[in-house]
């Protein structure tokens, strides 16, 4: 039976795309950008806001004394204001502005997990975390001699909450997830799995790289002990991330750059450390990447977060019930209750040489294991094709995305 | 650049059918290459006599540029002496990444100019150059061994 997928025709993602220069380049005509999931486009207002930083006060934050540095101390911390605010932290003082997730993360299993975990403890992750959520985890275990515990996921791509029961215990120190899974779209039950972590003491840290550009985000009301994020995969510059924490454990957590900025006093042989969040952003930070941030956020709070979740949820059912038609096209992960982040293979096309054809058609997808080998392994498949999509796509985009598919079986088909 | 140019008749032939395929026993040198970028796999076992490559095969997953590569080295290089293979392989990595060198001898790659197509995709030479890159590793090693020996 034909499912009536409905689509919110006040959103009008057509206008939203004006505001992005990269699809108004001439040599990028007729591109359709369908890797948001890697890194988005970002909006004129983002560009603007950086240059505006660079144009009008260019000068370091927290340092000099005079107007223009001034105003961009200013700038910089009001973009952490508008972060907190973004993910619901009680206080701005607990936004770290870090380079990625994958620095966050690394913020923590050095600052935080190297000083509280040993020998005797259990680190949990589930095995569709990104690498960057899944690597820091397992030098911790070896350095600390930890024992790294595994979150199995079932053949859909879903972590079954069962077996927490037997694997959370008052062994378990800490439990890193991911919100939302980068290959298959899967959105975790977070909330129910940092109760259950938190029944038995452990801490916990949320990668967000994948929900906070998607869905509404709370940090209290999930109870999140750390949640990590990038400003590049919600229309901000590269090279700006957060790293929230809890402030009773950013106190406990050590830095993790020591130098400038970051400290209280200094004397010869020891020196005491700067107020939260300073204390673990030592030398120059990215100021124009978090005035950038905070344009980001503004753009996202302009659309609103929630029209943003239903364009999303509407691109990515119709995207589903679209190529569910293919014949010989398996699809990653849940059928539903997903982020907008489709794996897939076609037939026995290697995804490598299916990118290529799209990307011949303008059709731009990710291919290859996603930086989430484990996943890779547990579909016994070598790489995917991954489309994904955000704001700015449309309807139309995934018309062509299946068309172009088609069209590819047909030209691959001379290969069996 | 048309796709046809990049996925030549030879390639696909070379992929569906790759020749010398699965493990020899008894190898002299046995290798692994792995393309950290798309997760393709490739492990060469080859037989020498003397200096010469008497038997070579290969086994492993990945694209049908990867693939296609791997069987048509695993073709030109038996028969051939160490240092010919060497200067080989150096020779296709610069028709691979389009490097214009006179010294270049293209007329010596014969079949393997099929893949001179892969120039044109800059995020597909990785692909071609899994095999090779990893039969030069395989050789590198065997000649540190034997130096090592002496």
């Amino acid at each position: 039976m034909e499912t009536q997928i409905k689509e919110n025709t006040s959103f009008d993602a057509d206008k939203i795309r004006e505001h992005f220069p990269v699809f108004f380049q001439p040599e990028n005509e007729g591109l359709i950008y369908l890797d948001s999931a890697a890194t988005t486009q970002r909006p004129r207002e983002v560009l603007a806001a950086g240059t505006e930083f660079y144009e009008k006060f260019n000068a370091n934050a927290h340092r000099g004394a005079y107007k223009i540095a001034e105003k961009a101390t200013e700038a910089y911390e009001r973009a952490r204001e508008k972060v907190g605010q973004f993910i619901g932290a009680k206080d701005s003082s607990e936004i770290v502005f870090v380079r990625s997730t994958t620095e966050a993360i690394n913020f923590v299993a050095y600052g935080w997990a190297r000083k509280f975990i040993s020998a005797e403890d259990e680190i949990i992750v589930s095995e569709m975390e990104h690498h960057s959520n899944l690597v820091p985890w397992q030098i911790v275990a070896q350095k600390t001699g930890a024992r790294l515990r595994f979150l199995r996921m079932n053949e859909n791509g879903v972590l079954p909450l069962e077996q927490l029961d037997s694997l959370l215990s008052t062994k378990t120190k800490l439990v890193a997830i991911t919100h939302v899974s980068n290959v298959l779209g899967t959105v975790n039950p977070v909330k129910e799995i940092i109760q259950a972590a938190h029944n038995v003491g452990a801490k916990v840290v949320v990668d967000g790289a994948q929900s906070a550009p998607h869905l509404p985000v709370n940090v209290v009301d999930l109870d999140a002990d750390f949640f990590a994020f990038s400003g590049h995969k919600m229309l901000a510059p590269m090279g700006i991330g957060v790293l929230y924490g809890k402030t009773a454990l950013l106190e406990e957590m050590d830095p993790v750059y020591y130098g400038g900025e970051m400290i209280k006093d200094v004397d010869y042989y020891q020196s005491t450390w700067n107020d939260l969040p300073w204390k673990f952003e030592a030398g120059t930070q990215n100021i124009a990447g978090a005035i950038g941030l905070g344009a980001a956020i503004d753009f996202i709070n302009n659309v609103g977060i929630d029209n943003i979740r239903k364009h999303d949820h509407f691109l990515t059912e119709y995207a589903l019930n679209e190529l569910k038609k293919i014949n010989d096209l398996v699809i990653l992960g849940p059928m539903n209750n997903r982020g907008p982040a489709i794996s897939f293979n076609l037939d026995n096309i290697h995804a490598h040489d299916l990118a290529t054809f799209l990307d011949q058609k303008n059709i731009a997808i990710r291919s290859g294991h996603h930086c989430a080998k484990l996943v890779m392994k547990k579909f016994n498949v070598a790489a995917t094709a991954r489309a994904s999509f955000y704001l700015y796509n449309t309807k139309t985009d995934i018309d062509a995305l299946v068309h172009a598919l088609n069209e590819a079986k047909g030209y691959f088909s001379k290969w069996r | 650049m048309a796709l046809d140019e990049l996925y030549q008749e030879i390639i696909l032939e070379h992929y569906k059918k790759p020749k010398n395929m699965g493990l020899l026993e008894h190898a002299d040198i046995k290798v692994e290459g792995k393309n950290p970028f798309c997760g393709d796999e490739i492990e060469l076992a080859i037989k020498l006599k003397d200096d010469i490559i008497e038997n070579v095969t290969f086994d492993g997953s990945g694209c049908a540029i990867s693939q296609a590569s791997a069987s048509l080295m695993t073709e030109k290089i038996k028969g051939k002496s160490i240092s010919q293979v060497k200067k080989l392989i150096s020779t296709f990595k610069k028709m691979v990444k389009g490097e214009e060198d006179s010294q270049i001898n293209k007329d010596n790659l014969e079949e393997l100019l099929a893949l001179q197509g892969v120039s044109e995709f800059p995020s597909r030479i990785k692909c071609a150059l899994l095999a090779w890159n990893t039969l030069l590793l395989g050789l590198d090693e065997k000649l540190k061994k034997q130096a090592g020996e002496k």
